[in-house]
């Protein structure tokens, strides 16, 4: 086992060397983690002074808040719709530079840009795109007058922010996807041919089941970064609104925290949403996972 | 009838055309073998039959249909693999009808007919299986039972043999020959294996080069090579290849200065010449009998029921295949002479055979021994 680990006969200098990374992984994620662990017990007064220990009183109050169950269930329909989509425009994507369609050496490079580009980059970009008076999308509004609008209709507004966190998802998912696809022999998909099954069939019969393992390692990727990843975009286009209609989770931890000023009922919610994400993922790795082929 | 006729097919990847203009006619029923060296365009060219690679120029036609344009289901062809390409995550049973499930058959009839295919190919009691739990050999019947359930007019051998052992290698290609006599399709076997060639073709196609050399049964292409490739491609160990220094009408003279009468020869062209004669049908005799050669032994190769004698003779590496009985020992010397019908007279510019046309193989045997 250990044949291929580089050994250090020193270990004064294996410390050395990884401290520089340990004191990052220290200050940016535990010692955080480790207040907010502390604030979500106590009463944090938003303008110093001492803390006062309430044990589970700030969850009993996140729980009862009805608006809190409302970002909980805008924040599922988002994560779920943008990873759905997400996934089917990257596997479509990749399927077509993998079957060699005419230009896929340029395409395989551009469809990785967008994943390059900063989720308040993103955001920005959307807004402009989809405003319902001046972007692409207002010409829309000029064919049906009223039919788009995310500033009034939270239906629009929820419909951007999924458009905009898939559009910087499906570079990572294609990415991914054509590798699990190239990984899959030539000669099998063309055995799929001559048997008679055409492309659609032999994705689905042949290379999806192939791919399996690449799929559900993508769908925990995709459902975990919607919901931790996606304020940049939220805090550009919508804001939480319109009435709370795209107030998801993470934007809530923030506005409750930095606008409303009460750190302790943030620090809560973050630890209910860090354990949330930690379930569903055990739940994938658990249930899903063992139906997936890995041969 | 699913006759496949080749018409001046072309393939080219990017700048490099890789087949030149190809023209062949494989009847119904035929067991047709195309060999040649690796990079030859033999897998193209099959894989433009199949449907699996595009044609740029020409024309394939399967049973009387152009099928340049069609997709390779509608080609009525199935394909077996070099490397099989079973798919690792159905069992043998659902691999072996993956084409049936997707012609729309109904379950029972399904199991009845793979069931029917794995009995004749030996796999019945392996249907559960995944191939990764098959050997090589088992694979290798997969395969040709998912080939065969379609009852296809047009069977495809993509080297199937190529990744088994020896033993297995000849056990399977009877398999093959038995199976396409029982099934009476057409088949085309690509190779680089000449044994697997000769013994299963009832017409060899021999290609170099993106061209085709030869086109005849085994026997004709061994006997009458084509061309000085095919001469020097066919036969283990290759045919002796000899400059020929001069020639006249009836008669060459090497360029060490032996002369060998050749009665068929009746016109000798201007270009340069090549003598060919294949190591087993060398015949020794006697030191000092006249008209024989000499070579001296550099060593013997032992094959058990012969010996592979190498030595140098017209300056360049010289093979003579001898039966066991004789004793041959490294730097000896070999007295021998060259039967006249044995010998192939080329053209070193153009690489055609050059001969009387139908002359050479109407002489009679006596000429060769007069001359030993």
């Amino acid at each position: 086992m250990s044949g291929k680990r580089v050994t250090f006969k020193n270990l004064w200098l294996a410390i050395l060397l990884i401290l520089p990374q340990l004191f990052l992984v220290f200050t940016f994620f535990y010692w955080p983690a480790g207040e907010a662990l502390y604030w979500a017990f106590t009463l944090e007064p938003p303008f110093g002074g001492e803390q006062q220990w309430v044990g589970w009183q700030n969850f009993e109050t996140v729980f009862a808040d009805p608006l809190y169950w409302n970002s909980v269930k805008r924040s599922l329909l988002f994560a779920f719709s943008s990873t759905a989509l997400a996934m089917g425009i990257g596997l479509l994507l990749a399927s077509f530079v993998d079957r060699q369609l005419a230009g896929y050496k340029v395409y395989r490079f551009i469809y990785f840009w967008p994943y390059a580009v900063a989720a308040p980059a993103v955001g920005l970009a959307f807004r402009f795109i989809f405003a319902p008076d001046a972007g692409f999308v207002s010409a829309i509004n000029v064919w049906f007058p009223g039919l788009w609008n995310p500033a009034l209709d939270g239906f629009d507004a929820m419909v951007l922010i999924v458009l905009a966190n898939a559009w910087s998802m499906v570079a990572y998912n294609f990415i991914f996807f054509l590798a699990g696809l190239q990984s899959i022999p030539r000669s099998l998909v063309e055995a799929g041919a001559m048997d008679g099954a055409g492309a659609v069939r032999r994705m689905r019969d042949l290379q999806l089941p192939l791919i399996a393992p690449t799929f559900f390692f993508l769908i925990v990727i995709n459902i975990t970064d919607s919901f931790v990843n996606s304020f940049g975009i939220v805090d550009i286009t919508t804001g939480g609104g319109p009435a709370r209609a795209t107030d998801l989770m993470v934007f809530k931890i923030y506005s409750d925290g930095f606008k409303g000023k009460d750190y302790s009922l943030a620090a809560a919610q973050s630890l209910v949403l860090m354990l949330m994400v930690c379930a569903l993922t055990f739940i994938q790795f658990r249930f899903v996972e063992r139906r997936v082929h890995y041969s | 009838m699913a006759d496949i006729l080749i018409r001046s097919v072309v393939k080219s990847y990017g700048r490099t055309k890789v087949v030149h203009g190809i023209d062949l006619d494989i009847l119904h029923g035929d067991f047709v073998v195309i060999l040649g060296p690796s990079g030859c365009g033999k897998s193209t060219l099959l894989r433009m039959i199949a449907g699996l690679e595009e044609i740029d120029a020409g024309e394939i036609a399967i049973a009387g249909r152009v099928v340049n344009e069609l997709e390779p289901r509608e080609r009525g062809c199935a394909m077996v693999f070099q490397n099989y390409a079973l798919y690792p995550h159905m069992s043998v049973a659902e691999n072996i009808g993956y084409s049936l499930k997707i012609m729309g058959i109904r379950k029972v009839e399904r199991l009845e007919r793979v069931t029917a295919v794995a009995r004749i190919v030996g796999l019945e009691e392996f249907l559960d299986r995944r191939p990764a739990q098959l050997s090589g050999g088992q694979r290798q019947r997969v395969a040709m039972a998912r080939a065969m359930i379609k009852e296809p007019q047009v069977f495809l051998f993509d080297e199937p043999l190529s990744n088994l052992d020896a033993k297995l290698r000849v056990q399977m290609r009877i398999e093959i020959r038995r199976l396409h006599r029982r099934l009476g399709g057409t088949s085309v076997f690509v190779t680089h294996d000449q044994v697997e060639a000769m013994t299963l073709a009832d017409k060899l196609v021999v290609m170099n080069a993106g061209r085709i050399e030869q086109v005849g049964t085994p026997k004709e292409v061994y006997h009458r090579p084509a061309s000085l490739f095919v001469a020097g491609f066919i036969g283990s160990p290759p045919m002796n290849i000899m400059k020929v220094g001069s020639a006249t009408p009836g008669l060459a003279r090497l360029a060490s200065g032996a002369t060998l009468q050749m009665p068929w020869l009746d016109t000798v062209p201007e270009s340069s010449l090549r003598l060919g004669i294949r190591p087993e049908d060398i015949e020794l005799v006697a030191p000092g009998t006249p008209g024989a050669m000499e070579m001296p032994v550099e060593f013997v190769e032992e094959l058990g029921a012969g010996h592979l004698v190498h030595g140098e003779f017209e300056g360049a590496e010289f093979v003579v295949a001898l039966p066991g009985a004789i004793e041959v020992v490294a730097g000896g010397r070999l007295h021998m002479c060259f039967p006249t019908e044995a010998l192939h007279m080329f053209d070193a510019v153009s690489g055609l055979r050059l001969d009387g046309g139908e002359k050479a193989s109407g002489l009679s045997s006596g000429a060769v021994r007069e001359f030993a």
